[in-house]
């Protein structure tokens, strides 16, 4: 059978799709970063591009703000978590913000950050709503809230979303460290619920979702599109900078993009090892804590103040997308009303073409990405099963590099190298880029069910006569339908939320929802962004609910099915 | 000897240590009982038998059934049956859908639809073809799961710990009716057990490892 002798190299050729473009992308910063970049007759090596990089008004500003806002998103994501896991696991609450998880990771970061924007603009709906009545303000406060300087509002905008995220990463830990028992113990010997939680459990949680934080770190410290909505702009976060000198129409510009590019990795790699060094000196201020024997006095407070941090980064997602449906129906809406004068549906006729070639174009990536992926996954972990040639036999490392390594780092010289072998940019290699983004999360997403599936069922159907082929088919995957498709779900949205490949290797013309809905913020129609965004949020969603309601139709006569 | 199962020299070990070594013959009709305490290898026994040895193991040795060497063949060509003490039902399948899955190919639909129902009707169990098997009892899953395995014309029945999870009353019953299944059929039965009883029901010889 072909498929027996395909399946062993699965493994390799996943490993290919998903860090061949990472390498060769870097290797494509490298050269024209040290001045050598043929396609514009310079010929190499010389250190000009990083003069002129240095040169750039405001360039030590943007490195800064990359940083800054970087660590400090990272940081309050991963505190809110921590608090609000720790005070409230496993009571009716934290199983409500549980229940919200899954729509709120798919909203796409843009979407958010729109909606976050809308409702904290000095114009925005929580003015509004405050006005004239509490503030007296009958016109917008001239605030610079949004765009704020040192990136207070991008911070939000970052941690908002990747609270969820992270948060679905300690579930997941949680599950493994026998939290509740943990739990137990310490309260029994006296802790509050929140102290015994930290001293007791957070160490094993923490080691379970470190790489999780990194990634978070990662994207946050070079994310593109979220520092684009919300972000400083004059100077703006590194990674714009990088980009604007990507479309300049000088092509010499690309070689300070590049050495744009690297001084953006190494800001990466310098915030993850002074992440690393965060946390020995953490464990070592936790372990002098743990053996003070303090039964937590702050326990109360603290608590709340995890509770009402949560939900406020979850309602700011959600009231953000209500405010977005609002503004893309809204007719004329004068401050401070709290509401439009009317409502009409002008902006989405006005815009249904656009929003029909981009929904289109959105979904034709999506949907040939996340099959290609799902492909390999399945091989990967089918090869697993077979041949015990296992894709993370390195480590988790693997998987999670292409999440590490910067897209603002890779991706403009992954373009220049298109460029140089005369390959042309457009949809194809889109979404052949998408890939390496989508195959970590669905190998993530789908490796535990499937290894959890229990073998004796393979040996059984194996020992009534059926192969391997049959096995898988007709056994295995229909038994893993749920997972399947919340994996098919989770690859679909990471390739509606993705920005930058889209932008810089589909040459900017390959036009998604994300791209038309960033490229829409400068302009300010807000009615046009609330309606691309609430389209993008509803791209990305539309995929969970269906992953969720196809398999308990499929199985509504399946008992053994319906928590599976 | 022709028929039957064979172990012949055959030794397992787990890296570098070894865990069991067994010759042993097994006539068609008679039941070999395995004893011994967890994690001497019994059931790595069976799954080198079933041709599913876990990685980490090697296995030294031939297992010859009804004269022929199947220690190379891929599981599914071995028709080895085999029963855990779970049912292993398929849950997403229909009770008459698992039985299908079991019986070997062949026959119109109507032939084997007759089968699937003479099988149900074999182990009282008339009408339940179209059940989820979720909400069978104990005692009827396993019955299920037997019938199931012999639709798939095995040439010999493995149990491991089969009965371990069923209660004292059902546990007597099922064990009598496979029993008495496999001494009908010819079968031989190579059973993994750590409960005596299971081994006196039995009746036949009883090897204890470790």
């Amino acid at each position: 059978m072909t498929r027996q002798r395909f399946l062993p190299f699965v493994p390799s050729l996943t490993i290919l799709a998903m860090l061949g473009p990472v390498v060769a992308g870097l290797y494509g910063t490298v050269l024209p970063a040290f001045g050598h970049f043929p396609a514009v007759g310079l010929q190499g090596p010389s250190l000009d591009p990083f003069r002129a990089l240095l040169a750039t008004p405001g360039i030590a500003t943007s490195a800064r703000l990359s940083l800054t806002t970087g660590l400090v998103a990272t940081a309050l994501s991963l505190l809110i978590v921590t608090l609000v896991t720790a005070g409230w696991s496993g009571t009716r609450a934290f199983r409500a913000l549980e229940r919200l998880l899954s729509p709120l990771l798919s909203v796409p970061h843009a979407a958010a950050a729109f909606g976050l924007g809308f409702l904290i603009a000095p114009s925005g709906w929580i003015a509004r709503l405050f006005s004239p009545w509490a503030t007296g303000w009958t016109r917008p406060p001239d605030l610079l809230i949004v765009h704020d300087p040192a990136g207070l509002a991008m911070i939000a905008g970052l941690a908002v979303k990747e609270v969820p995220f992270l948060l679905l990463m300690t579930l997941a830990a949680l599950a493994q460290t026998d939290a509740v028992r943990s739990g137990q113990v310490a309260q029994a010997l006296g802790y509050g619920r929140l102290t015994g939680w930290i001293k007791g459990v957070f160490p094993r949680v923490y080691a379970q979702i470190r790489l999780p934080v990194y990634v978070v770190l990662a994207f946050a410290l070079s994310v593109v599109d979220v520092a684009i909505i919300l972000g400083p702009t004059t100077p703006p976060p590194l990674a714009v900078q990088i980009l604007r000198k990507m479309s300049d129409p000088d092509l010499t510009m690309r070689t300070v993009a590049a050495a744009g590019a690297l001084l953006q990795l190494g800001l990466v790699i310098g915030a993850l090892i002074l992440w690393r060094l965060g946390e020995v000196a953490a464990a070592a201020l936790g372990r002098r804590w743990i053996m003070a024997g303090g039964r937590g006095r702050l326990d109360a407070p603290l608590r709340w103040l995890g509770l009402k941090a949560g939900a406020v980064s979850a309602f700011g997602v959600l009231l953000g997308l209500a405010v977005l449906a609002v503004w893309s129906f809204a007719g004329f809406w004068g401050f401070p009303k709290a509401l439009p004068d009317s409502f009409t549906p002008a902006t989405w006729m006005r815009h249904a073409p656009g929003l029909r070639a981009a929904l289109g174009e959105t979904f034709l990536i999506g949907i040939v990405a996340t099959s290609v992926a799902l492909i390999l996954t399945l091989g990967c972990l089918e090869a697993e099963y077979r041949h015990g040639l296992k894709i993370t036999s390195r480590g988790l490392w693997l998987l999670y590099l292409p999440l590490l390594v910067p897209q603002v780092a890779f991706l403009p010289g992954l373009q220049t190298l298109m460029l140089g072998v005369g390959a042309d940019v457009g949809r194809t290699p889109v979404i052949l880029v998408h890939l390496v983004f989508v195959l970590p999360y669905m190998i993530l997403s789908l490796g535990d069910p499937f290894r959890a599936w229990d073998t004796r069922i393979g040996t059984t159907a194996a020992a009534l006569g059926a192969s391997p082929d049959r096995v898988l088919w007709v056994v295995r995957l229909p038994m893993l339908l749920r997972p399947v498709l919340t994996a098919t779900a989770v690859g679909l949205a990471v390739s509606v939320g993705q920005y930058l490949p889209t932008l810089l290797i589909g040459g900017g013309r390959v036009a998604t929802l994300t791209t038309e809905a960033v490229a829409l913020s400068a302009g300010g129609d807000r009615a046009a962004i609330g309606a691309f965004g609430l389209m993008q949020t509803g791209a990305a969603l539309v995929p969970f609910a269906l992953a969720l309601l196809i398999p308990t139709l499929v199985w509504r006569n399946r008992r053994g099915l319906r928590h599976g | 000897m022709d028929k039957g199962l064979e172990l012949r020299q055959v030794a397992i070990a787990r890296g570098d240590k070894p865990l069991l070594s067994i010759d042993a013959a097994i006539a068609p009709g008679q039941v070999l009982t395995l004893m011994g305490p967890s994690g001497v290898g019994k059931s790595t026994l069976l799954s080198f038998v079933t041709g599913t040895l876990a990685p980490g193991f090697t296995a030294t040795g031939q297992v010859w059934l009804d004269g022929h060497d199947i220690s190379r063949l891929p599981p599914h060509r071995r028709m080895v049956g085999i029963l855990f003490q779970d049912d292993l039902l398929f849950p997403h399948l229909s009770v008459g859908a698992n039985l299908a899955f079991g019986l070997r190919t062949g026959g119109s639909r109507a032939e084997r639809r007759i089968k699937i129902d003479s099988a149900l009707a074999q182990v009282g169990l008339e009408g339940y073809a179209d059940r989820d098997p979720a909400t069978l009892s104990g005692g009827q899953k396993a019955r299920v799961s037997l019938m199931r395995m012999l639709l798939s014309n095995p040439c010999v029945l493995l149990l491991d710990e089969a009965f371990s999870r069923l209660d004292a009353t059902l546990r007597a019953q099922v064990r009598d009716l496979v029993f008495d299944r496999a001494r009908a059929l010819h079968l031989p039965v190579l059973m993994v057990t750590h409960d005596a009883e299971d081994a006196q029901a039995a009746g036949g010889e009883v090897i204890t490892l470790g």
